[in-house]
């Protein structure tokens, strides 16, 4: 086991652990005000401090590592449901109409500046996690779609796949049995990837007040709500901004162990 | 050359045909109608029928798609909603601090990767590359919107050495303004610097393993000289791509960042016109930003194959 996914892996359960643990206890109510007590910096009480409304930091962040996990999660699952399945009919007809159809879509979509389009749709269709999770999945559909349709296309060259057509196997069937499971190490390794990314884009749009609304507490607003008291307590910004960078990091960090324990030659995208 | 560039100029029509398509009819399907919003619940359906009109709203959804591109392909995008000034001079004006905010970014993180690629690649696996590649690590991972606000913390509330945020606007002077754009700069360059130099560093390593650079050594040149003289140009090609790739997603990128520091961009004027559902000016601004993506791409795409004629048969 290498460093990075020992570092990686503890990084990524510790947030995952808080925010399954958020579900029964944290150490405060998150809706509860307490005005008297507001912007208090790191103590016995409040570990991580108070926020403007006196609330509990650490309690905030717990049940915002749900809202980030989920959001991000969700999307890189559209990004697989759809984009893998396109990936392996575009190698199984290699050069054929779909195959043509489904790389010039994702071409098209590789085109678009994806905080843009974010924008446009959690702007038109109103600003909610639901909305924030289709406008982050759309861009992980041609990631995907791309590398499945690559690795996929070098195994169509191998013998055992054409002893699969020789035996009477259908296209189909042979995406299914034999292709998809000599692709899932790459899948898992650009999946990681991808979740690292969906959780900044989240944090991006929740910041820009797109993403999950009052009263669910998310990173990114958070931040926006620390962005006027940050002269007064330097802490309501310091803290959620460094939890942001140590659960990406440590997704990071786990998608270069996994990819170096699994096969270090995986070709990922990073984007 | 002259077969992919019209292949090329093909596809770029159909892309930005679809792209114009998509864009209309997400808007299209937006719900709340623009002539009842800017006039509020208590108008006459009379009146809210006589803005229909003269925003051009009772046309087919056919018609007005034509008559969208076809003013954008003139230079006219349409009269705002809720300003009734034209979008075309609204965009040149928030231009002039976007474009400005891309260059400046783009600028500041080629001036870091360069180095810290090249000085990474050429100390590869000694404890100078751990600490490139640990920071860029550590770049990826920062949200620039949050790196911009530790920037205002310590160098405009603590160090008062720039202000907080706000545009001056050009006239007031140059310095004035690039004053008022080095610390979003800074935040929009900072995670772009770190994927930058990661393409450097391996980029020169792929290129390190050649036969050519092998034969540079033999040929008496020390392995600086060969990566000065071999190495560096070779490499530069990938380089250039993300670079050009950047520039697009940086002008688009700065909508987070105009929103920490105030700035009058193209960012806060889409922002601005959401709250408003001032919907034409919405519609043109991404497309605006949609076409820069779509050009810069196609301009690096032939470049890259009047560089490498091997590029040109794949399409």
């Amino acid at each position: 086991m290498s460093r990075n996914l020992i570092l990686g892996g503890l990084l990524t359960s510790v947030f995952v652990v808080a925010a399954l643990l958020s579900f029964v206890w944290t150490p405060d109510s998150v809706e509860a005000m307490n005005i008297t007590n507001r912007l208090k910096p790191p103590s016995a009480n409040n570990l991580l401090g108070t926020d403007h409304f006196g609330r509990d930091i650490l309690s905030m962040l717990m049940v915002g590592a749900r809202t980030s996990i989920a959001v991000a999660l969700v999307a890189v699952g559209i990004g697989m449901g759809l984009g893998v399945p396109l990936g392996l009919a575009a190698a199984a007809r290699r050069g054929g109409m779909l195959d043509e159809v489904i790389m010039r879509m994702n071409d098209l979509i590789f085109a678009f500046p994806s905080l843009v389009i974010a924008i446009l749709i959690t702007a038109v269709f109103g600003p909610s996690a639901t909305n924030a999770i289709i406008a982050i999945g759309i861009f992980n559909i041609p990631v995907f779609a791309r590398i499945t349709r690559g690795a996929a296309l070098s195994l169509w060259k191998r013998e055992f796949i054409m002893a699969a057509q020789v035996s009477g196997k259908t296209r189909t069937r042979i995406s299914v049995e034999h292709i998809l499971p000599n692709v899932a190490n790459l899948l898992i390794v650009q999946g990681t990837i991808q979740f690292s990314l969906g959780i900044l884009a989240e944090a991006g749009l929740s910041y820009v007040g797109l993403g999950a609304q009052p009263p669910i507490p998310s990173w990114g607003r958070m931040l926006a709500d620390a962005q006027t008291m940050v002269s007064l307590a330097p802490h309501v910004a310091l803290i959620p901004g460094l939890t942001i960078v140590a659960m990406v990091l440590g997704l990071n960090l786990l998608g270069d162990g996994l990819r170096d324990a699994l096969d270090p030659r995986l070709k990922v995208v990073r984007a | 050359m002259l077969g992919y560039i019209v292949k090329r100029l093909i596809s770029l029509a159909i892309s930005l045909i679809v792209a114009s398509v998509v864009i209309f009819v997400v808007v299209e399907i937006a719900p709340g109608d623009p002539a009842s919003f800017m006039l509020g619940i208590n108008a006459q359906p009379d009146t809210v029928a006589a803005l229909r009109t003269e925003l051009g709203l009772d046309q087919s959804k056919f018609d007005r798609y034509l008559s969208w591109v076809g003013g954008m392909l003139t230079g006219d995008f349409g009269t705002s909603y809720t300003y009734r000034t034209p979008v075309a001079q609204m965009i040149v004006d928030r231009m002039w601090v976007s474009l400005p905010l891309a260059l400046f970014a783009l600028t500041l993180s080629t001036l870091i990767a360069f180095p810290a690629g090249i000085f990474a690649a050429a100390r590869r696996g000694g404890p100078g590359d751990l600490a490139v590649t640990g920071a860029t690590q550590l770049g990826v991972a920062i949200p620039n919107f949050w790196f911009a606000m530790m920037l205002v913390l310590i160098f405009a509330i603590q160090l008062r050495w720039f202000s907080a945020g706000g545009f001056p606007g050009w006239e007031k002077g140059f310095w004035g303004g690039m004053k008022a754009l080095t610390l979003p700069a800074i935040a929009l360059a900072l995670p772009q610097a770190a994927i930058l130099t990661r393409v450097m560093r391996s980029s020169l390593l792929d290129i390190l393993g050649e036969d050519f650079m092998r034969t540079a050594r033999a040929k008496g040149l020390s392995a600086r000289q060969a990566l000065w003289r071999h190495g560096l140009r070779n490499a530069l090609i990938p380089v250039l791509t993300i670079i050009g790739l950047q520039f697009a997603f940086l002008l688009a990128g700065a909508i987070i960042i105009e929103q920490v520091f105030f700035l009058p961009g193209l960012g806060r004027l889409i922002f601005q016109a959401i709250t408003q559902r001032d919907l034409i000016v919405v519609e043109s601004v991404v497309m605006l930003l949609v076409f820069a993506v779509i050009m810069v791409n196609f301009l690096v795409d032939l470049a890259y194959a009047a560089v490498d004629p091997r590029l040109r048969t794949r399409v």
